[in-house]
């Protein structure tokens, strides 16, 4: 029986959020929510994570960097868009450095809409990753086995 | 002791140090975020990320670090082998450092800042508690007249923390460093901290990083057992005395990790050097004091 859904390891982004998500981000780990009873770890390292949270929208400088945490992490992964600006761009999504939402550079499994989200809203966006974080390790398990 | 024992024992370690340090872990974990006012993560967590971890996608850049990884492991394993089938004391703190060596250079095959940043603190952690690690086995040899773990054992009426209290005071202190409990900011400390990323684990991947969590479970196992042996003697009884002692510093542990949270590096070589010199120094004083009057 496959337990890999039990630990999955987060790592947060902040693109060029207003830090309304991030203090929200954060709030989940904290006593109130506390996240790491779902066995979920903030780590700070691309290469020990499972989930990828980004919040915030994409700009012309960041859009490198956050390629480069995606082809980091090794497989199985799952990537999260936290709140309206990482779904879409949100109000910043006409200005002249905004590219839109995260989708614009790196593929996004989970929408979590909202300005800001609520904590809530976060651990619900995170358990759904999850479940479909064993379904992209099952998969790779099968084609691994063929 | 009888070879036949000393295996039985050998075995009994390899199989059973990873379940009993993984549950001790889980505990661990949980009264932590208990101590938080937390729920905390279910007990066997440290065993679920460690299997993850292994069926995680493998990345490396450069093929000589699962190498030197796989040898840390293995020279691990190795002291404790040595420890636990209860040969000599020196060649086990020997054996753990030259593990650490391993780590050390699997840390430096990748060119990453946060490595070789990590790889610095690592060393100088390795610098604040190889003294105090030396003086044990200096301690026993002193109160037993042996560094033969066995022997200490058989040849102790009483349990050898009467002659040795300084030394056992210095290597509690230790242990909060050797176990990445406090400092927070040391190579890859427990903690979610991000100023070194992952320190000397920065760049191990999957596999990789689950060997050197196992092997660490395995140097927990090796530093309990020496807490053990402050209170084992020829009573077989005195067993009941060790496992005690080594929980208490287990619960010990847990309570310096969750009040001392902000104490960074500087300040742990100048407390770990400080206690050594004074607890450790003072009871190797005196000790040489007894020897010579009688």
């Amino acid at each position: 029986m496959s337990t890999i859904h039990k630990s999955p390891w987060l790592l947060h982004y902040d693109g060029s959020s207003c830090n309304g998500c991030d203090i929200e981000v954060l709030a989940c780990t904290t006593p109130v929510y506390d996240v790491e009873r779902f066995g979920v770890i903030n780590t700070g390292n691309p290469m020990h994570a499972d989930i990828f949270l980004i919040t915030g929208g994409i700009n012309s400088q960041n859009a490198d960097v956050v390629k480069q945490i995606y082809e980091q992490m090794p497989q199985p992964k799952v990537v999260i868009a936290v709140g309206t600006c990482a779904c879409t761009g949100g109000i910043f999504k006409e200005c002249y450095n905004i590219k839109g939402g995260a989708d614009t550079v790196i593929p996004v499994d989970i929408y979590v809409p909202g300005c800001a989200a609520r904590p809530e809203s976060i651990i619900d966006g995170v358990v759904k990753g999850v479940a479909l974080f064993k379904e992209k390790a099952a998969a790779l398990a099968a084609s691994e086995r063929k | 002791m009888a070879v036949s024992t000393r295996m039985i024992i050998a075995g009994c370690y390899i199989l059973l140090a990873p379940i009993i340090i993984g549950l001790l872990d889980g505990f661990d974990r949980k009264i932590s975020a208990r101590m938080q006012g937390r729920k905390g993560p279910s007990v066997l967590q440290p065993f679920y990320d460690l299997k993850k971890l292994f069926e995680k996608e493998f990345l490396t850049a450069n093929k000589t670090q699962l190498f030197m990884i796989r040898s840390y492991l293995a020279l691990m394993i190795l002291s404790g082998i040595i420890f636990f089938a209860g040969f000599d004391i020196l060649l086990v703190v020997f054996a753990i450092s030259t593990a650490a060596m391993f780590l050390i250079l699997a840390s430096t095959a990748t060119h990453s800042p946060f490595s070789s940043q990590g790889t610095h603190r690592e060393l100088v952690q390795m610098m604040s508690c190889e003294p105090m690690e030396l003086l044990v086995a200096v301690g026993f040899y002193l109160a037993a007249g042996t560094f033969n773990v066995s022997d200490i054992i058989a040849k102790s009426s009483v349990a050898n923390i009467i002659y040795l209290p300084g030394f056992f005071v210095g290597f509690v202190f230790i242990l909060t460093i050797k176990f990445r409990k406090s400092p927070f900011d040391i190579s890859t400390s427990h903690h979610a901290h991000q100023e070194v990323v992952k320190g000397v684990t920065a760049e191990m991947v999957g596999k990789e990083y689950a060997m050197v969590t196992l092997a660490e479970w395995y140097e927990s196992a090796i530093l309990y057992g020496i807490i053990g042996l402050f209170f084992l003697n020829n009573n077989p009884l005195s067993l009941i005395g060790a496992i005690v002692a080594a929980l208490v510093v287990w619960f010990l542990e847990i309570v310096i990790d969750n009040t001392s949270a902000r104490v960074k590096w500087q300040l742990m070589l100048k407390l770990a050097w400080g206690v050594t010199i004074i607890a450790a120094g003072m009871n190797l004083f005196l000790l040489e004091i007894i020897r010579a009057n009688s």
